[in-house]
């Protein structure tokens, strides 16, 4: 246990836990996003996918609580890193570089924006009453202006957050060689904002078009 | 050659715990030829001449080659020009009439001694902790003993190129070292000579780069950037993977 915990408080294996807990939440977005895409095919395909996911039972909520615990690793390991970071430079420059990257020097404020997000989500649909439809219920929460917005807003920061992630993880598990570095870099941009697009395409056409999930 | 005048406004600090400030000059006429060291050399004279203490800074071999100069300018640690150690930045990169913030490079690892002087004996202790190859004295060995490929030998050497300065540190949001130990790492697991330490050195110069104070990689790579000598954040993949594979699959702890 103690070689355990040594390994994992060096700042190279924090930076495993980020890597791989996000490489985890990253086939997550990807298995929510396929399902998400049945909102397209029309209200009835959308809430049977809903009754058969639910239809899984005991082996749902193992996933969930799987789930919960790596979220919980990602973010209780992104505060650490971020509180440590903060004092490794107790002054501050007073002229500081104009050429950062948005996606990396934000990640600490996406993932803040991307925790709200989280709880906002799951209380408009998790913890929700169940007395209406899948479909209805999404149909309800974002055609609301106000709520529809804010999720475009989040999943902005989603997809600028996975943008440098995807490469990121590849970084930290040791995989960089000119063989494949540009593939790396280009196919997770592309695969950001493409996941990104298509989560932004549910609020969208809810907010949008009458006849989405109808 | 033309001459050009600089507002140079410079961090003073007359020593580790005293309140520091920036203080600004007006350079006067500064040959384009000259290197930025020269440029802070005509400043000190007149300072000295009119009493005023001379501004300190770090340097020693001014070819870029031994890693004692630096400093951040307008936000750039070595300034602006890449691959380009401060003491081979020329004036002939910057206009007329330009203003330069000329400060120390900022970490909780490298304590400010005075002005733009930092006390960089951290890199040093991360080198004593691992960065060496234990080699039995004896009769010289014959060159080529040991073959290594010429792929190999350049990937260590590009490692080899870092003369800790620093920088990468000064660059890196969260003044991680995670390029230097990166490239002292690499550039002895690359060869056959740093074989038997490998996996302890990994782990001993890592556990040591955390204890003295630096901060964590975010793979933002600005360091690689700011690099003087262009080390390559694939040595950070490296120390990674080093570190990885002797915490796993080592008998090192």
């Amino acid at each position: 246990m103690s070689w355990f915990l040594s390994v994992f408080q060096s700042s190279i294996g924090k930076k495993y836990i980020m890597a791989l807990s996000g490489a985890c939440l990253s086939f997550f977005l990807m298995a929510h996003l396929a399902g998400n895409t049945f909102s397209f095919l029309g209200k009835e395909a959308y809430n049977s996918y809903a009754a058969h996911l639910h239809s899984l039972g005991g082996f749902i909520h193992v996933l969930e609580a799987c789930l919960a615990l790596v979220f919980l690793a990602h973010i209780l390991t992104a505060i650490l890193l971020f509180i440590d970071n903060l004092s490794a430079r107790p002054t501050r420059y007073a002229v500081s570089a104009t050429d950062r990257s948005w996606s990396a020097s934000t990640m600490p404020y996406t993932g803040a924006l991307i925790l709200i997000f989280l709880v906002v989500h799951l209380l408009n649909f998790h913890f929700a009453s169940k007395m209406i439809s899948t479909a209805d219920q999404v149909k309800t929460v974002l055609g609301n202006p106000p709520l529809g917005f804010f999720y475009l807003v989040a999943l902005s920061g989603l997809t600028l957050h996975i943008s440098h992630g995807f490469w990121s993880l590849f970084q930290s598990f040791g995989a960089n060689h000119p063989q494949y570095n540009r593939f790396l870099q280009r196919g997770g941009l592309s695969m950001a904002v493409i996941l990104g697009a298509l989560f932004m395409l549910i609020p969208l056409l809810a907010l949008t078009t009458d006849g989405f999930l109808q | 050659m033309s001459l050009i005048n600089l507002t140079l406004r410079i961090w003073r600090q007359s020593g580790p715990e005293a309140q520091g400030a920036f203080h600004t000059y007006e350079s006067g006429p500064i040959s384009t030829s000259m290197s930025f060291l020269e440029m802070l050399d005509v400043l000190n004279e007149r300072l000295i001449l009119s009493g005023e203490e001379a501004v300190a800074f770090d340097h020693d071999c001014r070819e870029g080659i031994c890693g004692m100069c630096g400093s951040v300018v307008n936000g750039k640690p070595h300034g602006p020009e890449q691959k380009t150690t401060l003491c081979q930045l020329h004036m002939r990169h910057f206009k007329d009439g330009d203003t330069l913030v000329i400060e120390p490079f900022r970490s909780r690892a490298f304590k400010l001694v005075k002005d733009l002087i930092v006390d960089r004996s951290a890199f040093d202790a991360i080198i004593a902790e691992g960065g060496y190859v234990s080699v039995n004295t004896g009769g010289t060995p014959d060159a080529n003993t040991i073959p290594i490929p010429n792929p190999t030998a350049e990937q260590a050497l590009d490692a080899a190129e870092c003369i800790g300065c620093g920088a990468c540190v000064a660059a890196c949001p969260n003044a991680s070292a995670m390029l230097f130990v990166g490239a002292k790492v690499s550039h002895l697991s690359l060869l056959p000579q740093g074989q038997p330490e490998r996996n302890q050195r990994a782990l001993a110069m890592v556990k040591k780069m955390d204890k003295l104070g630096f901060g964590n990689c975010g793979n933002e790579k600005r360091c690689e950037k700011a690099c003087p000598k262009g080390i390559s954040i694939s040595n950070i993949a490296r120390l990674n993977r080093e570190f990885m594979k002797a915490v796993l699959f080592s008998n090192e702890k």
